[in-house]
């Protein structure tokens, strides 16, 4: 039964995601990113991978998507300024994603890895299992993030901030 | 919870793969469609995120939780790299009022 809610929760990603690219307004886009991204918790969930999904869920639909909903009601965008690209343009991109799914798929399918999803240990995905991980072996990337993410937000407001000096 | 990760154990792994795939290729079609510069940036989330959850299943699959650590760092990653696209997008906007990314061809010379 409930192997049926992967694929229930897969074709809601799938469509929720299709409407991210096709939606005329960028408001729109938008929220359906917020959609998309609430399948994915569910899909973390699912393969009980609980700490990744509450970090999804405060990261992505907490803080990215309000900087995304942020900017795109300060720039006072909407469906009359959105830039759309001629047909042709579309619809050669189009093609060029089918011919990149054909691709994997194709691959894919030669590899054949068709081994059920199986969760040996069950703690595997909780904040104790990862934590442990997270300080041990992976101890200098972690502190290299913070310095990352630091960088980042200098930049952010070195970026943002208005040019005094030569306006 | 456990009742319903247990009960998951039937789904093959090649389907979370041909899920990701799916979605890692509206991404790309997004980027290659779109000129809005925010869409074309959701669009690399898309991927950002298609990748994630590739990443996780692999890491139960394999019963191995450092996919999982990956996952996070990619998060952070992601954060950084939103904060500081944003920036230069509102840059370009206040510049050339609009986030047309055709505005922005010179940049190819």
């Amino acid at each position: 039964m409930s192997t049926q809610v992967f694929y229930f929760v897969a074709t809601l990603s799938i469509i929720f995601s299709l409407m991210v690219i096709f939606a005329k307004n960028p408001i729109h886009s938008v929220l359906y990113l917020i959609l998309t991204f609430f399948t994915f918790t569910v899909h973390y969930v699912l393969l009980n991978a609980q700490f990744l999904a509450v970090v999804n869920f405060i990261v992505y639909m907490g803080a990215i998507m309000v900087l995304f909903l942020f900017v795109l009601m300060l720039l006072n965008l909407n469906k009359e300024t959105e830039p759309v690209k001629s047909p042709l343009i579309k619809i050669v991109g189009v093609i060029a994603g089918c011919c990149l799914i054909v691709t994997l798929v194709g691959s894919f399918k030669a590899a054949s890895i068709n081994s059920p999803l199986i969760l040996k240990n069950q703690g595997l995905g909780l904040v104790e299992n990862l934590g442990k991980e997270l300080f041990g072996p992976f101890l200098l990337p972690f502190e290299l993030s913070s310095l990352l993410l630091l960088a980042a937000m200098v930049g952010a407001v070195l970026l943002s901030k208005r040019d005094e000096v030569e306006a | 919870m456990e009742n319903l990760t247990t009960q998951m154990a039937g789904v093959p792994l090649n389907h979370y793969i041909y899920l990701c795939a799916i979605i890692f290729t509206i991404g790309v079609i997004g980027v290659l469609t779109r000129r809005n510069a925010i869409v074309i940036f959701m669009s690399v989330e898309l991927m950002l995120n298609a990748v994630n959850l590739l990443l996780t299943a692999f890491s139960v699959h394999s019963n191995d939780p450092s996919g999982q650590v990956f996952v996070f760092f990619i998060m952070a990653l992601a954060a950084a790299e939103v904060a500081v696209g944003l920036a230069i997008i509102v840059m370009v906007y206040r510049n050339t009022k609009s986030i047309d990314i055709n505005v922005l061809n010179r940049l190819k010379w």
